[in-house]
């Protein structure tokens, strides 16, 4: 119960680079991702901005090694999960005690948007394939039998706190002695269906999302996959590699008030956080970063930003919404969003909320505005809340 | 009021009750002035999007502004109203 | 020395038939759509939003429904105090599939919050108001193993008393729910909450 898990490799493919380093450097530029549509094929192409991974189906083919017939998530999840393997210096003769817990919520709807598009004017047509891979499980599946991770595979679909709860999902099963290598994360490409489903919720800005801000006008999505390989004791010594932080603290609560909405008080998300220091042991004051799940929706930033008044009282941490950088990632943001908390501890840095003019009235705090250097930063928590009322808070410190 | 009037609000409660699944009730149950959200009839925000489809599929009158909800979706007749408003204003200009 | 969870009640609905504890309750002909909703008049209880709900939340929450009546578990369990785990194989194709047919003839926002697998889990909570932990996890088959290893710990750790999990499945005319209530004590019934019970209960072909 006592023993640790470390997080020994990270890898990230996102709107603002592919790669750890790339997005450094795009974060520290305070270079958003978020523009006009390039790859996605969509009626709203020139209304509504959306933070796209800057790479083709092919050329994300090419550097995966998959076939570019193959979902756009299975292409950015193989990538990243690859990347955070072969940061930690893990070896397939370790995948006997590996798992491999991914999330995503989209699966290969492109894949079976394109199907429909020719099926619906003629039956006999369009290709099977396209619809094969459309269960989310398939996509987890797909990358596992690429990295030949055959041990434990499971795919967590909970929204957008899907891969936070992948990433809690694979240190619980660490800290049970079930495996001592967890690859955990997620990925989702952005799709037609989930543009025009949110464009019908009426919460997508057509300008650059703006979280946080008293005149914000709702969240752009955005594209990515993220991955932690988090290991125990004893895979951090076969690694023989300097981890990256701890994952220190963990909860998940259910808002029980809407099926999308979060409840005014944000007693979900209150829970989710509060439950997490306790897990870690720690107290509100000892957080140093927040990074918040931030969408830019009127709700979501309410109800966040009343939870954390209410938790943190008068010492509130320093905080920073890195949607708008991205966009909202969906099933990939709580492992991007993991990744950036991450690399906030080891490098000693905040990340600004990009675009914040005029912080919300509501509250006595306002997040970051500018990038910061020299930090001293020991614990981060990483919010990422969901339809359904999910509501997940991770922590990390430094190891 | 003119009997058109009537008969568009019992056409529109037909077509609320039908597209939001309102199973138990009846256009009989709805008052013209009922307010239809939180403690009127009981709907909430993602019935409220749904509406605004309604409003563009059966009648072609798009409702742009999510914020403009609250004051049109009042009652049954404050949809009318707006219904009767804005497709007068679509036969002056086309 | 922990208590040791357990078993107390499991409900299986499988195409026009239900059962508790493997005994037979009820069973309607008809579609899949007719068997919910014939089951809900059966329950009869007034819940209106039930008839909003994609097939999915009304398989998930009519088990719910009919494993906790007459149970009293809301006095038993503070909020929080209940965690629900589930899983499934098609996560929310069913109503993905529906939704993709209405995105040309203006997308309707009601489906759209449907097509995500955990929202069962978020029309159960508002049901019940639980608060406790919650997940939801897509396998090719149900892992008894996974399940008992992952809802045993959040019990041993003292996050949630008790556990709705399971398995709660639909594609069109084909769905199966199998849902345990897991809770240290349990009735007259009680099995031992285990990977062999779980697997064991799932197999056998009155749940």
């Amino acid at each position: 119960m006592s023993s640790h898990t470390f997080v020994a490799g990270m890898g990230i493919v996102s709107a603002i680079g592919n790669g750890l380093l790339a997005n450094l450097q795009s974060l520290s530029n305070e270079k958003a991702g978020i523009g006009k549509m390039k790859f996605l094929q969509s009626i709203h192409s020139g209304e509504l901005p959306v933070g796209e991974v800057k790479f083709s189906n092919g050329e994300l083919a090419a550097i995966s090694g998959l076939s570019s017939q193959l979902p756009r998530t299975a292409l950015l999840s193989s990538i990243a999960a690859y990347e955070a393997l072969l940061d930690a210096g893990w070896d397939k003769s370790f995948s006997q005690r590996t798992g491999f817990i991914s999330a995503n919520t989209v699966g290969g709807m492109d894949k079976t948007e394109n199907f429909f598009k020719l099926f619906s004017k003629n039956s006999a047509a369009g290709k099977l394939a396209d619809v094969v891979n459309h269960e989310c499980g398939a996509v987890t599946e797909l990358v596992a039998g690429q990295l030949g991770i055959r041990h434990f595979v499971s795919t967590v679909s909970t929204a957008c706190s899907s891969s936070a709860n992948a990433i809690f999902t694979g240190a619980r099963m660490i800290r049970a002695g079930m495996i001592d290598y967890a690859l955990v994360g997620g990925a989702d490409a952005l799709t037609r269906f989930t543009l025009n489903g949110f464009n019908t919720l009426m919460i997508l800005d057509k300008e650059l999302c703006k979280p946080f801000d008293e005149n914000r006008h709702g969240l752009n999505l955005g594209e990515g996959a993220a991955y932690l390989l988090l290991v125990s004791e004893n895979g951090l010594n076969q690694l023989g590699k300097k981890p990256y932080a701890l994952v220190s603290g963990y909860a998940n609560a259910n808002d029980a008030f809407h099926q999308t909405a979060s409840s005014p008080e944000g007693t979900g998300s209150y829970l989710a956080m509060k439950n997490a220091l306790d897990n870690a042991g720690i107290q509100p004051g000892e957080i140093d970063y927040i990074n918040l799940h931030g969408t830019g929706t009127q709700n979501n930033d309410i109800a966040e930003g009343t939870a954390i008044q209410l938790l943190f009282d008068q010492s509130f941490p320093k905080m920073s919404s890195t949607k708008a950088y991205t966009g909202h990632t969906l099933g990939a943001s709580g492992a991007v969003e993991a990744v950036y908390s991450i690399l906030a501890i080891q490098q000693g840095i905040i990340f600004p909320n990009l675009r914040l003019q005029t912080p919300m009235k509501e509250f006595p705090f306002k997040p970051v505005s500018g990038f910061l250097r020299n930090q001293k930063i020991k614990s981060v928590m990483s919010n990422s809340f969901g339809f359904g009322g999910n509501c997940t808070s991770l922590i990390f410190s430094a190891a | 009021m003119s009997l058109n009037m009537d008969k568009l609000m019992y056409k529109l409660k037909e077509q609320i009750i039908e597209r939001l699944h309102l199973k138990d009730l009846k256009p009989e149950n709805i008052g013209d002035d009922q307010p239809l959200f939180v403690e009127g009839i009981g709907l909430d925000s993602i019935d409220a999007l749904e509406l605004i489809v309604l409003l563009q599929q059966e009648y072609n009158i798009k409702l742009s502004n999510a914020e403009d909800g609250p004051r049109v979706f009042h009652s049954v007749r404050t949809i009318a109203d707006y219904i009767t408003a804005n497709s007068g204003a679509l036969k002056v200009t086309t | 020395m922990q208590p040791v969870p357990n078993i107390s009640a499991y409900c299986l609905i499988s195409p026009n038939k239900i059962f508790l504890d493997g005994q037979i309750i009820f069973e309607h002909p008809g579609s899949a759509g007719i068997f919910l909703d014939k089951t809900y008049d059966h329950l009869d209880f007034p819940y209106p939003k039930f008839y909003k709900m994609d097939n999915l939340c009304k398989l998930g929450f009519l088990a719910v429904e009919i494993l906790l009546k007459g149970r009293s578990h809301e006095k038993k369990y503070s909020d929080s105090e209940t965690g629900l785990v589930l899983s499934n194989s098609h996560a929310s194709l069913d109503v993905d599939l529906k939704y993709s047919k209405t995105i040309h003839s203006g997308a309707s926002p009601a489906l759209f919050v449907y097509t995500l697998p955990n929202i069962v889990i978020g029309e159960i909570s508002i049901r019940h108001h639980f608060k406790g932990e919650n997940a939801f996890f897509v396998f090719k088959h149900f892992d008894g193993n996974f399940m008992a290893e992952y809802v045993s710990g959040l019990i041993e750790n003292k996050l949630i008393k008790s556990c709705i999990c399971g398995w709660v499945d639909i594609l069109k005319e084909d769905y199966r729910a199998i849902l345990f209530l897991v809770e240290t004590g349990g009735g007259e019934n009680k099995l031992p909450f285990n990977a062999d019970n779980l697997n064991k209960l799932n197999e056998s072909e009155h749940g």
